[in-house]
């Protein structure tokens, strides 16, 4: 049985999972339409694996913002595994082709790591960080209604007091979840606001408190310190918190997304990836680099704009959504 | 590691050519691989990589190249200017009807920094065109859109104009410019709504604004950070809207900013303005030639030029020069010069513009931090004035007074202290040899 069939047969089980990828075959259709589709003419075009094939096949990749290094890496592994397995025709390299991109995705984690930390009977805080204009607020909108959907008390703090309107974005997004959302006046010390929302998250017995921060551009060194600073407050006051550090990292972003990643971390420990705005015409795939490079795991996907929309990433569902044509036509 | 820039990368493969008399075409072709490469990893789109690369590879292998006796840098002479040819020149102007007021839309996906540069558009044409903006806030679906205009609208003490989520975008917009020609507004900005990726409902809705208030500008906002998608988007906007410029924002980020290339190349529409930061008066005419340089990885100095120019008084500079041969240069001065180039913008951004100080393994790690200079800002205003004019004073009393004053510590005050006689003894040394043997001192090369 061939590596695609068995992805498939995966989703094919049970009805949760069958849900699952028919939420991300549909989220990302426009992304299939450009990457599986570019593959299979890529496919029909070449019936020889050769110097060309490999050299548009690297297009279609860095097309897909996978970014250079991590194509070099995958296509010199491709070229051996070909060279290996004696394979001539590209009707075969397609299997080996989706295998190593599922083998990127994964590392050497088991599916568990992608769950996001919430503790039981103990208040656990989520701090979201990332630049600007990525979808922080958003994400953090839709995390709190479906927290509180699966019977979570949640409480936000709106820590960003820099953007205009940023304050009352979060606060909209609190009434349509129904949780409280603690706020000071724009322009306060982020660093006070977040301690008051621990405090307030405490007094109200909340199970989950997620923290909204401003958005900055990496390189930008006082605000970075002033983010470590917000995490730092957050340790001091509850122990073992932040149990979740969110990077919102937007998915049509190019390479700068490594940076992003990398200086992120250095100041906060990231401990996961929210990428959104993956129903557009981006590809994601500077997952596969962050991956690849860094080994942050994706915890969500943005899929659509509806509240609904933000999951739990699944890297199984993720490729069977990038492949799902090609496997369809099997 | 992929974060070094091209200018490094190439530098090494001229190194294993410097050895050799002649310049084959197996080298070109290895330099044009790695230009080739960086500008994939600068995030160009790769269809634009290829027509450029074919263009440079006929160039470089052709005689310009193969005989010059600097081969290396003659490559990177023909990148940068085919780069700076096909970003085309400059165009910071924005249209003026001869019928007031002047119509401008701003379109882009979410999250590009529309309202905020509608904000920073204003601002600019108030101050540098002495114009009186109207802001209009169509943007009635992301919550709390129009209360961001708003905000900004009561930083910059300029009108909006909104009709709450219910209304309709294109009533909205034409509402607006009824209001503006009664109050006399000579321009009208129109905040529109973005989507996260285009879509035929986003597109309608900007058409009909468009065919209902004809807009004598549709600038087309771009997050600089785009990878490879930024062809797409900006194709399509320009395909439904006709757009008539760009503006790219978050440039102040590190990202090298393929994008500002992939997006000149498929809609040939002018990149106009660029977004350098999160306050209202960081938006800047695009010099095209500067992003060559950047998305190459190289510097810009021109740009370091031009800073220090427009920041530095000349008058205030000769006086200063005067009281550093004379050595009475005194922390007044340095808290002033100090102000000066804290007016030319971010530290990290001075440095990324001298090219090879991320060569300079020192500079690479060095942190620049703003907040230093406020702590030094302090100390010195923590000083009384015969402290500042005559340092030598200082014992340890005053000492612990002004670390009191200032929130610092004594050792952060005596560190200031000799970072300055220092400073004051290197004047001395760089203005004597100006003065002395003009030529002699300064041996440089291209002297």
């Amino acid at each position: 049985m061939s590596f695609m069939q068995k992805l498939k047969n995966k989703f094919k089980q049970n009805e949760e999972t069958e849900e699952v990828s028919e939420k991300y075959k549909e989220g990302m259709k426009k992304t299939r339409n450009s990457f599986s589709g570019r593959i299979n003419d890529l496919i029909a075009k070449y019936r020889k694996v050769d110097e060309d094939f490999f050299e548009e096949l690297e297009e279609v990749l860095i097309s897909a913002d996978v970014g250079v290094m991590t194509v070099m890496d995958l296509i010199d592994e491709l070229k051996m595994e070909v060279k290996r397995q004696n394979i001539k025709d590209t009707k075969e390299v397609k299997d080996v082709i989706s295998e190593k991109l599922v083998e990127i995705y994964y590392g050497d984690d088991d599916e568990k790591v992608e769950k996001l930390n919430i503790q039981e009977n103990q208040l656990s805080v989520i701090l979201v960080v990332g630049v600007n204009g990525v979808g922080k607020t958003t994400s953090i909108g839709k995390l709190a209604h479906q927290l509180k959907q699966q019977g979570k008390n949640v409480v936000l703090a709106a820590g960003d007091t820099f953007r205009a309107g940023a304050i009352e974005q979060l606060e909209v997004w609190g009434e349509r979840a129904e949780v409280d959302v603690i706020k000071q006046s724009a322009g306060s010390d982020p660093a006070a606001v977040i301690f008051d929302g621990i405090k307030a998250a405490k007094s109200r017995n909340a199970d989950v408190l997620i923290c909204d921060t401003a958005g900055r551009l990496q390189n930008k060194v006082n605000l970075m310190n002033e983010l470590a600073k917000v995490k730092r407050i957050i340790e001091r006051e509850i122990p073992g918190a932040p149990h979740e550090v969110l990077l919102v990292l937007d998915a049509t972003t190019g390479q700068n997304a490594l940076n992003q990643a990398k200086t992120f971390s250095e100041a906060t420990n990231v401990s996961g990836i929210v990428l959104t705005k993956l129903d557009g015409t981006a590809k994601g795939g500077i997952v596969l680099a962050i991956r690849n490079g860094l080994n942050i795991p994706v915890k969500f996907v943005g899929l659509g704009e509806q509240v609904g929309d933000l999951r739990e990433f699944n890297a199984h569902a993720f490729v069977y959504g990038l492949f799902a044509d090609m496997l369809e036509g099997e | 590691m992929a974060f070094e820039g091209l200018a490094d990368r190439l530098q090494s493969t001229i190194k294993k050519i410097t050895g050799k008399g002649k310049v084959s075409e197996q080298d070109v072709k290895e330099m044009t691989r790695e230009v080739r490469l960086a500008l994939l990893e600068a995030d160009v789109n790769f269809k634009v990589v290829k027509d450029l690369i074919n263009r440079i590879k006929e160039r470089a292998v052709g005689q310009e190249v193969m005989e010059s006796l600097t081969p290396g840098q003659q490559v990177i002479k023909v990148v940068k200017e085919e780069l700076t040819t096909l970003m085309g020149g400059e165009h910071s102007k924005i249209a003026v009807s001869d019928r007031p007021p002047t119509v401008i839309m701003m379109v882009g996906l979410q999250g590009a920094g529309k309202t905020t540069t509608t904000g920073k558009l204003a601002n600019h044409l108030r101050k540098k065109q002495n114009r009186s903006p109207l802001l209009v806030a169509c943007d009635i679906y992301r919550p709390a859109a129009i209360q961001q205009l708003e905000t900004l609208g009561e930083q910059l003490s300029m009108p909006v104009f909104s009709m709450g989520t219910e209304a309709n975008p294109v009533d909205i917009a034409t509402k607006a410019i009824e209001q503006a020609k009664e109050e006399h507004n000579d321009y009208v900005i129109i905040d529109t709504a973005g989507r996260l990726h285009v879509d035929n409902e986003l597109m309608d809705e900007l058409q009909q604004i468009k065919s209902k208030v004809k807009p004598d500008e549709i600038f087309l906002v771009v997050d600089a950070m785009t990878g490879q998608d930024a062809v797409n988007v900006a194709d399509s906007f320009n395909d439904q809207l006709d757009i008539s410029g760009v503006v790219l924002t978050k440039l102040d980020g590190d990202t090298r900013g393929g994008a500002a290339l992939s997006i000149k190349a498929v809609t040939d529409k002018p990149i106009k303005f660029a977004g350098m930061g999160e306050k209202l008066d960081e938006l800047e005419a695009f010099h095209p030639e500067r992003m060559a340089s950047r998305i190459l990885g190289m510097g810009d100095v021109l740009s370091l030029i031009e800073k220090a120019q427009t920041n530095v008084d000349e008058k205030q500079a000769k006086a200063l020069e005067e009281k550093m041969r004379t050595m009475s240069f005194t922390f007044d001065d340095f808290l002033e010069q100090m102000g000066q180039v804290k007016n030319m913008g971010p530290l990290d951004d001075l440095m990324a513009m001298i090219p090879g100080a991320n060569k300079m393994k020192g500079l690479k790690n060095a942190q620049l931090d703003e907040k230093q200079l406020v702590h030094v800002e302090a100390i010195i205003q923590s000083m009384t004035k015969k402290e500042r004019h005559e340092p030598s004073i200082m014992n340890a009393s005053r000492k612990k007074r002004i670390a009191k004053g200032s929130g610092t510590s004594v050792s952060q005050v005596n560190r200031l202290l000799k970072q300055f006689e220092e400073m004051k003894k290197m004047m001395k040394q760089m203005t004597n040899m100006q003065k002395g043997k003009k030529g002699k001192g300064m041996n440089f090369p291209f002297m």
